[in-house]
């Protein structure tokens, strides 16, 4: 046997190889260069340069992933180096979780979710989304009923800032002042992005509040939805029903369809948690959560263009028929999209 | 030999806690090892204050913008456009900050965000498949009741008003203490997207050990000399050879020589030590051919 020491194992293999007396390390040495190869393709892959890796590397990266997992099985039952053990686990966990980890970013991502696979998942939760909606409905009809009985129920349902002069009994003039346009469009920017980040903290609220089976999402929605019941009397009482919903619907019909969106999402992670089903509560959940998950990320894009038709068209178009066209489009795009785009076809996500 | 001065052996890991067996698709368990909640905890602290230090940073830079080159004062948000523009940035920055921060770097090839990287975390998906876009923005979204909600709460006085207050506290205090309460530290995000957080550590491949030379002809070890150690003894003595540190080698030296009556010269220490270390290996590993494993000395 050769008395020499070898610094570089994997510069000349087959010499070293002689050098070792243990066989384990004869097995590593054998395939040490293997490894290395795999852990430079990986570590490429971490650092997201992917164009780095040779094509050839590329091809065999498949064998080199297996040739590395089979040395670790055969290491466990033959090595004792706890070296090289630790270095073949972390090396197939980081090559395990390269070829196993998320496919596509954020960019590619964006385009499978607008290309159907966010109108797939709002269709796969219709059930939440008639609930949500039932609730919803139930929540305006008690705020209107609550206040026309008795006027006071108008305080302690709206807070006091909200309100901005729209008072149960208020002077009409007054009311109809609140629905006017503005004279330009100074300041509607900010107005329209501080709508868009508060209401979708809103939304969130509700999704992320539905992991207590759904009660507080539910809670949630009735309360906000009461408050516009209310409002709506208000209006109703002075004799501005109409331009009221006018005013409303320009950016309600997409606002309102996000929160419903939400709640239903919320709902569905919490029906899933008191009904599992057959499935394990964890397993269920997971299903729910990652589904539940699309529809809220389109909730954000739904908001952005709640906030630009607040913030901007609200404001500046007065008109009571141009305003509910508006609106009309905006819900009959929203609905004809989610009922009719169908799932993308099968993509590696 | 002294337990602190090598890494937890291998072979004992399993003994650990935290550690959980995943099984690839070749049918090949791979230890990992889940995050401790301190760990987790240090990753959120420091992606805060990354966050923080950047918002400071874009202050500072659109502050001496905005004073030196374009000359704004304060208090015409209603009339210049590119202040208006500049509001507009910053609230959608504040929204992006919030959630696209670890949403970007969650869907990264690493699935972790700068304060897990730097800690050594990631996120993986729990059933051992792929992780999914859907999982990490599922996980991303609850994070806000349980980590902003909350911050609000407490730094807005929420907890100061009364019956309601106290009920809120103990409803977010639910969120914020769930990892305590599960042995995988899941947070509620973890449970609805099927995520967990565990360890993601590198190691360097070392260098072989029996390519010292063979000294199998100067020191000969029999039978009764090598079965005194098991497997945990060999990789503690492997860390320490690894490590050469020379007090630690002399200690060990004599510690083994005591136990196996020899006289040692000085000087020999590491020397004998890689004798003794190949010589033990060999038997071992030749028993473990056979099927016969010997976890420590006691067994």
């Amino acid at each position: 046997m050769a008395l020499t020491l070898f610094s570089k194992a994997e510069i000349e293999p087959p010499a070293d190889i002689e050098a070792a007396s243990l066989r384990s390390d004869k097995f590593r040495l054998e395939r040490e260069v293997d490894w290395q190869r795999l852990e430079a393709i990986v570590t490429a892959l971490e650092k997201n340069r992917p164009k780095r890796i040779s094509d050839d590397d590329l091809l065999e990266l498949p064998v080199l992933y297996r040739k590395t997992a089979s040395s670790l099985a055969v290491a466990r039952e033959t090595s004792l180096d706890a070296a090289t053990l630790s270095y073949l686990e972390a090396l197939v966990r980081r090559a395990w979780f390269q070829i196993y980890g998320p496919r596509i970013g954020l960019s590619g991502w964006l385009r499978y979710f607008l290309g159907g696979g966010w109108s797939a998942s709002i269709r796969a939760i219709w059930l939440d989304i008639c609930i949500a909606f039932a609730v919803m409905l139930a929540g305006t009809v008690v705020g209107w009923l609550l206040v026309e009985r008795d006027e006071s129920w108008f305080f302690s349902l709206v807070p006091g800032g909200m309100s901005g002069g729209r008072v149960p009994g208020a002077d009409p003039e007054v009311l109809r002042e609140t629905l006017a346009t503005t004279e330009d469009a100074n300041g509607l920017g900010v107005f329209a992005a501080y709508l868009f980040s508060n209401n979708t903290g809103v939304c969130i609220m509700a999704f992320a509040l539905g992991f207590c089976f759904g009660i507080p999402t539910l809670l949630l929605l009735v309360y906000n939805m009461a408050l516009l019941g209310a409002m709506l009397w208000v209006f109703a009482d002075a004799g501005l029903g109409w331009e009221f919903g006018a005013w409303l619907s320009v950016h309600g019909t997409t606002e309102i369809g996000a929160i419903l969106l939400s709640g239903a999402a919320g709902m569905h992670v919490g029906r899933t948690m008191a009904f599992p089903g057959k499935r394990s509560i964890l397993s269920a959940m997971r299903h729910a959560g990652v589904r539940a998950a699309q529809v809220m990320a389109g909730c954000t894009i739904m908001l952005i263009v709640a906030g630009l038709l607040e913030g901007y068209a609200r404001q500046l178009v007065g008109d009571m028929g141009s305003r509910y066209t508006i609106g009309g489009v905006m819900l009959a795009f929203w609905v004809l999209y989610f009922a009719f785009v169908p799932k993308p076809q099968e993509h590696e996500t | 030999m002294s337990e602190s001065t090598v890494n937890r052996p291998v072979l004992h890991r399993d003994l650990s806690k935290r550690s959980r067996m995943l099984i690839t698709p070749e049918g090949l368990a791979l230890p990992l090892t889940v995050g401790s909640k301190g760990a987790r905890a240090g990753a959120l602290i420091l992606d805060l204050v990354i966050l923080l230090l950047g918002f400071i940073a874009v202050f500072l830079l659109i502050y001496a913008f905005g004073l030196g080159v374009l000359g704004l004062s304060e208090g015409d948000v209603e009339s210049s456009p590119v202040l208006q523009f500049i509001v507009v940035m910053l609230i959608m920055l504040v929204f992006l900050s919030r959630y696209g921060y670890f949403l970007w770097f969650e869907l990264g090839p690493r699935a972790a965000t700068p304060g897990k990287r730097l800690v050594g975390l990631r996120v993986a998906a729990r059933d051992g498949g792929r992780l999914t876009a859907e999982m990490v923005i599922a996980r991303n979204l609850v994070r806000d009741v349980e980590v902003f909600l909350p911050s609000v709460f407490l730094f807005g006085g929420g907890a100061f008003a009364g019956v309601s207050g106290f009920a809120a506290f103990i409803w977010l205090a639910i969120f914020v203490l769930f990892p305590v309460f599960n042995k995988d530290a899941l947070r509620a995000g973890d449970i609805v997207a099927g995520t967990w957080v565990v360890e993601a550590k590198q190691a360097k491949l070392k260098e072989a050990m029996s390519l010292a030379p063979d000294r199998s002809s100067e020191y000969r070890f029999g039978e009764a000399e090598l079965s005194v150690y098991g497997e945990h003894e060999l990789q503690v003595l492997e860390g320490v050879l690894r490590q050469n540190r020379p007090e630690s080698l002399r200690e060990v030296a004599e510690a083994i020589t005591t136990k196996i009556g020899w006289q040692l010269g000085a000087g020999d220490e590491r020397q004998f030590l890689e004798a003794f270390y190949a010589a033990l290996r060999g038997h071992l590993e030749s028993g473990m051919r056979f099927g016969k494993r010997k976890r420590d000395k006691y067994s």
